[in-house]
């Protein structure tokens, strides 16, 4: 396994299929009274957080403490206080903690993979920008399969503001490497230009969604109205809400949450027995204490940790 | 070289004997080993087994390339305003370095060179500091604020060779219209840093796919190429020469082509990191050192660049040396500053990049990176008798890894920073004097 987990972009297909492996053991540890393990004792996760985002932080909190990791919460809120130099002494102070993880969300693209130069801690991208957001991605790969049992070649619409979405961005790598055919829908102007040469198709409309298996329905936020790039809400709803007329008998439903009832979803859909918005949920702690033992403790079984530690310590690589 | 409008600090003439050298210069079709005399600043004989005058130091150059110095339209001197970034002595070192022999600086420093004044106050430092001549371009509008013209009369009088808004486009077709009819007064090439801010905006990087799979806002090669396609109809209304400035787009090359077959009196330039990078390399390492305006573009652009560059629809290169402080580019990419600098490694990413990589020839190369003065009425130097000395000896086949021993700019935001290139300049005569020698390189003979 790899150091970081930085971009579903660097994962192979076999190091997804460990992942998704290793949370299924854990979903059973999870299913005991008291659901703790041993395995991270005595190791420290920081969870350095430079947005609000109670439903991710609190995942991994939970993660590292079923893993029974010592946890530091460091949180920014509603800042952007990353900038450039305040970033690397934040890291560079964190790091005197000697911690094993460090799980980053920040505004910036690309900030994960900054923070895994300045330290020598193993580094989680919790969501940078609008890039990626790669343990949405593991967690929705592993809801998904428990569901629909595999997920080679099933058919996943991916509906909404896509440009915005780091979600969207993680799940057409995740989906893809997983044999999965991926289609993006939504107005031409929430769809980057040259999304295909990620090897998804394009729609402008939901015209053909009821082939697809899976209906993935993206947030669609208030604020891209004031940019300019959708002439309103009435219009963006009319023509791109999932709702019960859309959702057809057998396609399944996902969203990453929380969800605008009746833009993007409409309300009826959202708790009917096809939605997987809830499994999802529940699938983020395992699949993230996956994702840090898979960092952590190396390849071999929950109770050898011990003979695979993180690699040794190394100066931080300074930046040219 | 326009001595009128190129400043140095006073340094003594050379008298070199340059032994055993290739001479290789496209334009008198020199290519072979002989020695090469400088006497008083001056190339006074070129052939074989040349005496050595009393009191001239030998150059053994067995081994080593002889070639006209090189000329650089377009580098950031950040000088009045950002000298922690570079000054006029560091800038001019750098550029000695990579085997310049004159440059020319932009205008957007702070304050913005927009009178005559400054203009004369830049050229009394650099007859103290500056180790290559360099000219000081002068604004298209009071501040670049895109408004009102400068004084471009008086600031050419002051000899401000050209005018450049550089750094932001000039966004006013009107105002653009009006710098090129009063050209007929003022002279001086309108160099443009072409961008439409509106289809800009926000943007980071190049639009294309791998800003797609970065979530990065895009720059489009539209952006570019429509606001040549607009200049370029001005300048062919009003009858105006105009100058593009480091070309990045497929699209653009064709809006330049195309003006230039209808007639239109343009020149483009393209730099090295365009001519040798992509936005894979952002992709591949999202670091800082590859973020540029206008940015590193897709392969197809690329391509599109070298074949300008062939062709000569591209006339030379320039660099875009834009130095910038560690701190400000280590951030996040998006909020990182735009700008990389490349005086020291022009040539040796062109040479290793184009030339080695059997893309396009060393004349070619040669012949483009020292093009630059053109536009601006400074003609290219040439090895041959009764010219001004303005020559650099290169190792064409050592290999050095950048940034290894540092930088002589004052900044290190190098976009080939790490990289092993092929070809090292070990000695630069600009204006008659040698203005850099590799510290290893050693001086032998002197008499
Ligand atoms: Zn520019």
């Amino acid at each position: 396994m790899r150091k970081h987990l930085l971009s579903i972009d660097d994962l192979t297909r076999d190091d997804i299929e460990r992942i998704l492996g290793r949370a299924q053991s854990f979903a059973e540890i999870s299913g005991r009274t008291i659901k703790k393990v041993p395995t991270l004792r005595g190791r420290t996760v920081i969870n350095l957080f430079y947005e609000a985002s109670t439903r991710t932080s609190s995942s991994f909190e939970l993660a590292a403490k079923r893993l029974s990791a010592d946890l530091v919460n460091v949180k920014s809120a509603g800042s952007a206080v990353d900038k450039g130099e305040s970033l690397k002494d934040t890291v560079q102070t964190l790091s005197a903690y000697d911690p094993t993880a460090i799980v980053i969300r920040s505004p910036h693209v690309g900030a994960a993979r900054l923070v895994a130069r300045w330290t020598a801690a193993s580094v989680i991208n919790a969501g940078d920008g609008k890039h990626e957001h790669p343990t949405q991605a593991l967690l929705d790969l592993y809801t998904l399969r428990r569901r629909a049992g595999a997920l080679e070649g099933l058919r996943i619409w991916i509906v909404g503001d896509v440009l915005h979405s780091r979600v969207a961005r993680s799940n057409i790598l995740a989906f893809t490497r997983m044999g999965c055919d991926v289609t993006v829908c939504g107005p031409p102007t929430l769809i980057p230009r040259g999304v295909e040469e990620l090897g998804c198709h394009v729609a402008y409309s939901l015209d053909g969604i009821e082939k697809a298996d899976v209906i993935y329905a993206l947030r669609m936020q208030n604020e891209r109205m004031t940019g300019a790039f959708v002439p309103s809400l009435r219009e963006y709803a009319a023509r791109f809400q999932i709702d019960g007329r859309r959702l057809g008998a057998g396609q399944l439903l996902m969203h990453p949450g929380p969800v605008n009832r009746g833009v993007e979803l409409a309300a009826e859909v959202i708790d009917s027995p096809q939605s997987l918005i809830v499994a999802q949920v529940e699938s983020g702690v395992v699949v993230r204490m996956a994702v840090l033992y898979e960092l952590l403790a190396g390849g071999g079984d929950p109770g050898d940790e011990m003979s695979s530690l993180p690699p040794a310590l190394v100066r931080p690589e300074s930046v040219a | 070289m326009s001595s009128a409008q190129l400043d140095r600090a006073p340094a003594p003439a050379a008298d070199l004997l340059v032994r055993g050298a290739r001479l290789f210069d496209p334009r008198t079709g020199l290519d072979g080993e002989a020695d090469l005399l400088v006497r008083g600043g001056e190339i006074a004989e070129i052939g074989d087994g040349l005496e050595r005058p009393d009191g001239c130091e030998v150059v053994e150059a067995a081994g080593l390339c002889a070639l006209p110095a090189f000329v650089d339209p377009h580098v950031h001197l950040r000088t009045p305003g950002r000298e922690d970034e570079e000054d006029i002595e560091s800038g001019t070192r750098a550029a000695a370095a990579g085997g310049f022999g004159a440059i020319l600086a932009m205008p957007n420093t702070d304050p913005v060179v927009d009178s005559a004044s400054i203009v004369r106050s830049l050229r009394q430092r650099a007859r103290e500091q500056a180790r290559v001549p360099v000219g000081f371009m002068a604004a298209i509008t009071v501040g670049q604020k895109g408004e009102g013209l400068t004084e471009m009369a008086d600031l050419a009088d002051a000899g401000a060779p050209g005018f450049t808004d550089d750094g932001l486009p000039v966004v006013s077709a009107g105002v653009l219209r009006q710098a090129l009819r009063y050209q007929r007064l003022s002279g001086g090439v309108i160099a443009l840093h072409e961008e439409d801010p509106a289809l800009s905006a926000g943007g980071v990087m190049h639009e294309g796919p791998v800003s797609a799979l970065l979530g990065m806002s895009g720059i489009p090669s539209i952006s570019e190429s429509t606001m040549i396609a607009r200049d370029a109809a001005i300048a062919r209304y009003e009858g105006g020469r105009i100058h593009v400035q480091h070309l990045s787009a497929r699209e653009s090359v064709a809006a330049v082509e195309q003006a230039k077959a209808e007639g239109v009196q343009i020149t483009a330039e393209a730099s090295p990191h365009h001519l040798c990078l992509t936005d894979e390399e952002v992709r591949r390492t999202l670091d800082t050192g590859y973020k540029m305006n206008p940015p590193l573009r897709s392969e197809d652009d690329r391509q599109a660049l070298i074949d300008g560059l062939r062709s000569g629809i591209v006339d030379c290169v320039a660099t875009d040396h834009a130095p910038h402080s560690r701190e400000e580019k280590e951030q996040p990419f998006e909020t990182a500053p735009m700008g990389v600098t490349g005086l020291e490694t022009a040539f040796a990413a062109l040479h290793t990049e184009l030339v080695l990589a059997g893309v396009l020839p060393l004349r070619l190369v040669v012949e483009r990176m020292t093009a630059g003065g053109e536009p601006f009425g400074i003609p290219a130097p040439r090895l041959e008798r009764g010219a001004a000395a303005n020559l650099c000896l290169v190792d064409l086949s050592a290999a050095w890894q950048v940034g290894d021993a540092g930088y002589e700019s004052r900044s290190a935001n190098c976009a080939f920073d790490g990289r092993t290139l092929t070809g090292r300049v070990r000695m630069t005569v600009a204006g008659g004097a040698v203005a850099y020698r590799e510290r290893s390189f050693a001086i032998q003979g002197v008499a």
